[in-house]
């Protein structure tokens, strides 16, 4: 990496091989998980895993400093795109996959002519209008859409049987290891775009737009740039997601839906590449070992809009802010003038 | 000719209603720079009183009816003393809060009346016709309310001091703390002005439209087309643009469906934001 200012914070030679080794440990530690988990708890781990693509995605898409309302329909084109692929045309599903990713990119790409001519919330309301009429288009348009019914009995990956070795992706063991293989492929590439030029150009558009248009850069091609990116692994995590439950309806892709992928993102912080999949995974844990334990299913929107709401008041950089702040202030009571100083930020 | 006609008497019974709506979306966005995404919720809420002061226990509806406005009002100081205002100088947090406010009223509803839906008697059975076309006193109702009531804010507007500190804020508002007028204290009024016109509008329909806990969404779309469309920072703009939007959804309903009919607003709404993002009636600078 040429760039000095990617490079400079993270990347001494101990640093990197000491982020290697964590790296090591948790895909050591993802691939033990579902084997401590019941089958229940396997197909949640599945739908965590989609959701943190989701997320990671979204997230892209925020760097340029715009807030969609629209990301969620976007993954429902991706799913719905691969599940009629499949379904009326026999496109084999890996493939069906891909392209619904790339419908998902070209929605995004036409989209972006209305919608880049606006900021702020002007965009946010303008991406909620634009997700609403796909939404209702599935839903008044029964065929091909299925209407507010959805799609039913969506095909799922083909098996694997090679003599010696067979694998059976209705198992949630076996897709969630599919997931993951997409999902960490997909995060990788995603890791890397923030981190190359064109990452770094998102930056610049969020904090400067006027003096990054002023030495040259064409801030809306930029912006779409970011927008057909994240709407492409977008439409992945789609895909994954009806190839998985096997069916997809108008109302899974909701306003309501998308809600909770703002929470995600918002709780867990969008500073850093790691802070939505924080917040997704925390509040996944949360939810699913908390909340259904203790049989607060219906006041789960409840207790989602608390922490919202005291998330925006009291951690407005969010959980990944914890860390560097608890340190902080392990450091200021130790004293020591190095120590306060060290760890400014 | 009598379906048209007909129709443009239903139109102008959601018009009235959107109206309330949109002037206290207007009003809140106008003083708090902020958008109230529980705007419908607000609603709900108010829709919910009727249901439970009228429907339940049987008091008068005109009644029930200034419940709900008092009510949701107070619902309304709450929001802006707890998320709006140490949330002053960030407007994208204080939209993110309504959301959080929002799914908090929905499971407050769910949990006092249930899912389904509401079923509120009609508080009169007669209707008066019109040149052929029938306009039942519920909606009669619902449209002089919502005049009065529009005309009243207007005199309180142009003519009250509270008014023109009002008006300060939503224009400048750190020149108008420079003249006295205390910021707090207006966005407690345009809070309680904008949520209670929500809560009215909702207590007014509440035996039309049988209220749901989710009956929100389709009320914040509404109001976000008409705001876009009459442009966001105006009240004349809104209501003309109510007037303008419940005409085009009640045709298109009429005469395609319902479905389609909100297609057709939310394009209208792409399309405004597309050529004309300041709306048709909003102010140049607003851009």
């Amino acid at each position: 990496m040429p760039d000095p200012a990617v490079a400079a914070p993270a990347d001494g030679p101990v640093r990197r091989s000491f982020g290697r080794l964590r790296l090591v440990f948790l895909f050591a530690a993802l691939a033990v998980l579902p084997y401590l988990l019941s089958y229940s708890q396997q197909e949640i781990a599945v739908l965590l895993v989609i959701n943190v693509l989701l997320v990671s995605s979204y997230r892209l898409l925020t760097l340029t400093g715009e807030w969609s309302l629209g990301h969620v329909v976007i993954m429902g084109v991706g799913a719905y795109a691969s599940a009629l692929l499949a379904k009326r045309l026999g496109v084999p599903v890996p493939l069906s996959l891909l392209i619904g990713g790339c419908m998902a990119a070209g929605t995004a790409a036409i989209l972006s002519f209305p919608l880049f001519r606006m900021k702020g919330f002007y965009f946010l309301i303008g991406s909620f209008a634009a997700g609403e009429i796909i939404r209702l288009i599935w839903k008044r348009f029964t065929d091909p859409f299925g209407g507010p019914k959805g799609l039913k009995r969506i095909d799922a990956f083909p098996d694997i049987d090679t003599g010696f070795l067979s694998i059976d992706f209705y198992e949630p063991v076996n897709y969630y290891f599919l997931a993951l293989v997409v999902v960490s492929a997909s995060l990788f590439v995603l890791y890397r775009i923030e981190r190359s030029r064109i990452g770094l150009t998102f930056h610049a558009i969020h904090w400067q737009d006027r003096l990054a248009e002023s030495v040259g850069v064409d801030t809306f091609r930029y912006r779409t740039l970011a927008f057909v990116i994240a709407s492409f692994f977008a439409g992945i995590a789609g895909g994954l997601y009806a190839h998985y439950v096997g069916a997809v309806n108008p109302t899974r892709f909701s306003v309501d839906q998308m809600v909770y992928v703002l929470v995600w993102a918002i709780v867990g912080g969008t500073a850093t590449f790691h802070g939505p999949i924080l917040g997704v995974v925390v509040l996944t844990v949360i939810n699913e070992m908390v909340l259904r334990g203790l049989g607060l299913d219906t006041a789960r929107p409840l207790i989602y809009g608390a922490i919202l709401i005291l998330s925006v008041l009291y951690l407005p950089d969010g959980l990944e802010s914890l860390g560097p702040r608890l340190r902080a202030w392990l450091q200021r009571r130790r004293g020591g003038p190095a120590a306060a100083g060290g760890e400014a930020a | 000719m009598d379906l048209l006609w007909q129709t443009a008497i239903n139109a102008m019974y959601a018009a009235s209603y959107m109206a309330l709506i949109a002037v206290g979306l207007v009003m809140i966005f106008g003083v708090m720079g902020v958008i109230n995404f529980a705007h419908g919720e607000l609603y709900m809420a108010g829709a919910y009183c009727v249901v439970f002061l009228y429907a339940q226990e049987k008091f008068p509806f005109l009644l029930s009816v200034a419940g709900g406005l008092i009510f949701v009002g107070i619902v309304g100081l709450l929001m802006e003393r707890a998320l709006f205002r140490p949330l002053r100088k960030n407007p994208l947090g204080g939209l993110i809060a309504s959301i959080g406010f929002l799914l908090i009223l929905q499971t407050l509803a769910v949990f006092g009346f249930g899912r389904r839906m509401g079923h509120v008697p009609p508080s009169t059975h007669g209707k008066i016709e019109i040149f052929g076309a029938i306009l039942t006193y519920q909606r009669l109702f619902v449209i002089v309310v919502a005049i009065l009531l529009l005309a009243a804010l207007w005199t309180f507007l142009k003519r009250s001091k509270f008014g023109w500190a009002l008006r300060a804020c939503a224009q400048d508002a750190e020149a108008a703390s420079l003249q006295g007028i205390s910021m707090n204290q207006t966005a407690r009024i345009a809070m309680f002005i904008g949520a209670a016109l929500a809560g009215v509008a909702g207590a007014l329909t509440a035996p039309l439209v049988s209220p749901t806990p989710y009956i929100g969404h389709s009320i914040i779309v509404t109001a976000f087309i008409i705001i876009i469309v009459g442009g966001i920072g105006s009240l004349e703009g809104a209501v003309i643009a109510a007037v303008l939007y419940a005409f085009v959804h009640t045709f298109v309903t009429t005469f395609f469906d319902g479905v389609i009919a909100n297609i057709v607003g939310l394009a209208l709404m792409l399309a405004v934001l597309v050529v004309r993002p300041t709306g048709l009636f909003g102010a140049k600078e607003r851009a």
